[in-house]
């Protein structure tokens, strides 16, 4: 087996380099450090050490090995399930919950990364191992494997990274007024807060954005309340939330103006700093699931017009 | 799953008698408005609800 080793390492240690790079640990804390970056550098070694092997098992004539990738694909699925219950049985211990919808798109993205490591390593060995049949020395063919794997790496990560708001949408800061008990972001009623503490809270320490979409399509995308969840959740997590479990006056919230479409953000922050919120909101991933494009459809221009 | 009482009213604090007739939701009745805010400030801290205000004398408190 050891033949094939000029194909299998190199392969291995593109695939598995790869994943560290798709590992990010920012201020979000996930996948959580150490442990949770343990397992997913464990799972993505794995992943890559599975890629590597198909190449050498087709040429030895193994073709049942080949079958090993389906396996791997069947593990990947486990760990974005794994994910997905993990976020779920912390979220009712989130003071500001990220959603079912957030949850699933990071779930994915796990997924979609031990995909893109399986992939990096297959395509290295399958390159390596041309190059190697093309009366070249090794070394050449390993160098031009890894430049290849390289190539690759950067097509696939660039082609599942995710938009933000800001590509779909302005986010200008808002006011916060109050008119009688009811909370009013530029003018658009959110709620009714009864307590007068409260009011002059909201009034001190309040932050509110408004997000106006680009077109229909954001307009139908922040229309999900799974991505307002998302974006209340980010900023909660980004600014500091002012707020007990025992305080739901203070609860972040995401109203849509159902005139224009577009959304107001209103949170209590400890630091009431609307350029971080404004920042924070324009920061913020677009979930995948939620996004719509009624736009690339007959009827959906016909109406825009 | 998650059995219990959300998004109803758990109590109204209200001045004016006249204004709230006999129900299914605990009322209490304050002499001023000071006692009001006191009384549903307490309850919205014990039941972890939310005091909402309808303008006409009374307040709510619901849990969302």
């Amino acid at each position: 087996m050891f033949k094939y080793g000029y194909i299998i390492v190199p392969s291995i240690i593109m695939g598995f380099t790869s994943r560290v790079f798709m590992l990010r640990v920012d201020y979000r804390q996930y996948p959580s450090y150490p442990q949770g970056v343990l397992s997913h550098l464990t799972l993505g070694m794995i992943a890559a050490a599975l890629g590597s092997v198909a190449v050498p098992a087709i040429v030895s004539n193994e073709f049942s090995a080949f079958t090993f990738l389906s396996l791997a694909a069947q593990q990947f699925r486990d760990v974005r399930s794994m994910e997905r219950q993990s976020l779920d049985n912390i979220e009712p211990t989130e003071l500001v919950q990220r959603g079912t919808a957030y949850i699933e798109d990071i779930a994915k993205a796990f997924e979609a990364r031990n995909y893109v490591t399986m992939l990096v390593s297959l395509i290295t060995s399958i390159a390596i191992y041309v190059l190697g049949n093309l009366e070249i020395p090794k070394i050449y063919a390993i160098t031009g494997g890894i430049i290849i794997s390289i190539i690759t790496f950067l097509i696939l990560n660039k082609s599942i990274s995710r938009q933000k708001i800001e590509g779909i949408a302005d986010v200008i800061p808002a006011t916060i007024s109050f008119k009688g008990p009811m909370l009013l972001v530029n003018d658009i009623p959110i709620m009714n807060v009864g307590l007068e503490a409260s009011r002059e809270i909201y009034l001190k320490n309040g932050v509110a954005v408004e997000i106006i979409p680009h077109d229909k399509n954001a307009v139908s995308t922040l229309s999900s309340i799974g991505q307002r969840q998302a974006i209340v959740h980010n900023a909660s997590v980004l600014l500091g939330i002012r707020k007990d479990v025992d305080e739901p006056d203070f609860m972040p919230i995401a109203r849509r103006n159902s005139d224009t479409g577009s959304i107001v953000v209103v949170m209590v922050a400890l630091e009431p700093d609307v350029e971080c919120l404004v920042e924070a909101v324009k920061k913020t991933l677009i979930i995948e699931s939620t996004a719509r494009k009624p736009l690339q459809s007959h009827i959906g221009r016909k109406v825009a017009d | 799953m998650d059995i219990g009482v959300k998004d109803t009213i758990l109590a109204i604090i209200t001045i004016d008698k006249s204004k709230v007739s006999g129900g299914s939701v605990p009322t209490f009745y304050a002499k001023d408005m000071e006692e009001q805010k006191k009384i549903a400030f307490n309850i919205s801290k014990i039941t972890t609800g939310m005091i909402h205000d309808l303008e006409n004398g009374c307040l709510v408190v619901v849990r969302h």
